[in-house]
C-alpha cells in the first residue's frame, strides 16, 4: 500500500520537473509521441486524397475529354505543389510504418526508436530534396516560359 | 492517487466468452499491408510524379496504354484494395479513440464503411471495365 502510494508520489513529481521525465518510462513529449501524431496526420491526408483519386481516374470511363481536362489541374502550379506536399506525406508514412515494424518485431527495436526516428527522417530529407526539385521542374519552366 | 494511474486498465469491457481476436488480426494486416503499399504505391508515385516527366505526361491515352497491360491492372487493383483497406482501418482507429459518444462513433463509422464500399466498387469496376475503344467515338 505505502510502496505504491510512494510510487505514484514519485511519478507526479518527475511529472512536474519536466526534463527529466523524459528519461524516465513517459511516452509523452517523447519525439516518439510527436512520430505517432504525425503518422496518424498523414495517414488520414493519404486516405482522403485516396477518395478523391479514385473517383477522378474514374472518369477515363466517362470520356477522354473529361479525364484529360481534370488530369490537366494537376499540372497546375499549386496542385503540383500539394503533390509534393502528398509525396512527402506518404513518404513519412511509408518510413516510420517501417521503424513502427521494427519497434514491434525487432528486438532491439524499443531501444532504438528514437535514432531510428532521426534516421528517417534524414533519409526522408535527402529523397525529397531531388523529389521535389523533379517533380516541380517542368511546371516551373512552364510558368516562367519555357517549352 | 495520481492522475496518471488508470482505473483498472485491464477490465475486459465486453465478456471474455464474447471476445474476439479481430483487433489482433486487423494490427496484424496493418503490418503486412504496409510492407506491400512500400512497394506499390511508392512504385505508383516514383512512376506518375518523377519518371519521364512526371505528371505533365498523363492524359487519357497514357491511362489507356497502362491498362492495357495485365501487370498495371493487378498492380493497380492490389494497391486500391490494399490501400484503401488499410486507410479505413487506420480511420476507424482514429474514430475509436476521439469519438465521445457511442452515437457519434457509429454515424462515423457507418459514414467511413460506406466510403470504402464506394470507392473499391468504382475503383474495381473502372479496372476491369476500363475500354480503350472509346476514345474512337
Amino acid at each position: 500500500m505505502s510502496t505504491t502510494a510512494s510510487a505514484a508520489t514519485e511519478a507526479a513529481a518527475s511529472d512536474r520537473a519536466g526534463a527529466s521525465r523524459r528519461q524516465g518510462t513517459f511516452y509523452r513529449g517523447d519525439p516518439g509521441m510527436w512520430s505517432w501524431v504525425l503518422h496518424r496526420i498523414t495517414g488520414v491526408l493519404t486516405f482522403f486524397f485516396l477518395f478523391v483519386h479514385v473517383l477522378d481516374t474514374a472518369l477515363v470511363r466517362v470520356s477522354p475529354d473529361t479525364y484529360n481536362e481534370v488530369i490537366e489541374t494537376y499540372k497546375t502550379p499549386i496542385v503540383n505543389l500539394l503533390e509534393v506536399g502528398l509525396v512527402g506525406a506518404v513518404l513519412f508514412h511509408a518510413l516510420n510504418g517501417i521503424r513502427v515494424m521494427l519497434v514491434d518485431f525487432w528486438e532491439k527495436g524499443p531501444k532504438f526508436q528514437k535514432p531510428m526516428l532521426w534516421t528517417i527522417l534524414a533519409i526522408w530529407v535527402v529523397v525529397m530534396i531531388p523529389g521535389a526539385f523533379f517533380m516541380m521542374k517542368r511546371t516551373v519552366e512552364v510558368m516562367f516560359g519555357g517549352h | 492517487m495520481s492522475e496518471l494511474a488508470l482505473e483498472r486498465p485491464r477490465a475486459p469491457k465486453r465478456a471474455a466468452a464474447r471476445r474476439s481476436n479481430f483487433e489482433l488480426y486487423s494490427w496484424l494486416f496493418m503490418r503486412i499491408s504496409g510492407l506491400a503499399l512500400i512497394v506499390l504505391v511508392l512504385g505508383h508515385l516514383f512512376i506518375m510524379n518523377i519518371l519521364d516527366g512526371g505528371v505533365h505526361r498523363i492524359n487519357w491515352g497514357f491511362v489507356a496504354g497502362r491498362w492495357a497491360s495485365p501487370f498495371w491492372q493487378f498492380w493497380d487493383l492490389s494497391m486500391l484494395w490494399l490501400a484503401e483497406i488499410h486507410g479505413g482501418n487506420g480511420l476507424r482507429t482514429i474514430i475509436d479513440d476521439y469519438a465521445r459518444k457511442d452515437s457519434t462513433r457509429f454515424w462515423l463509422k457507418i459514414v467511413l464503411y460506406v466510403s470504402m464500399v464506394l470507392i473499391l466498387a468504382v475503383g474495381t469496376m473502372v479496372i476491369f471495365t476500363f475500354d480503350p475503344g472509346i476514345s474512337a467515338n
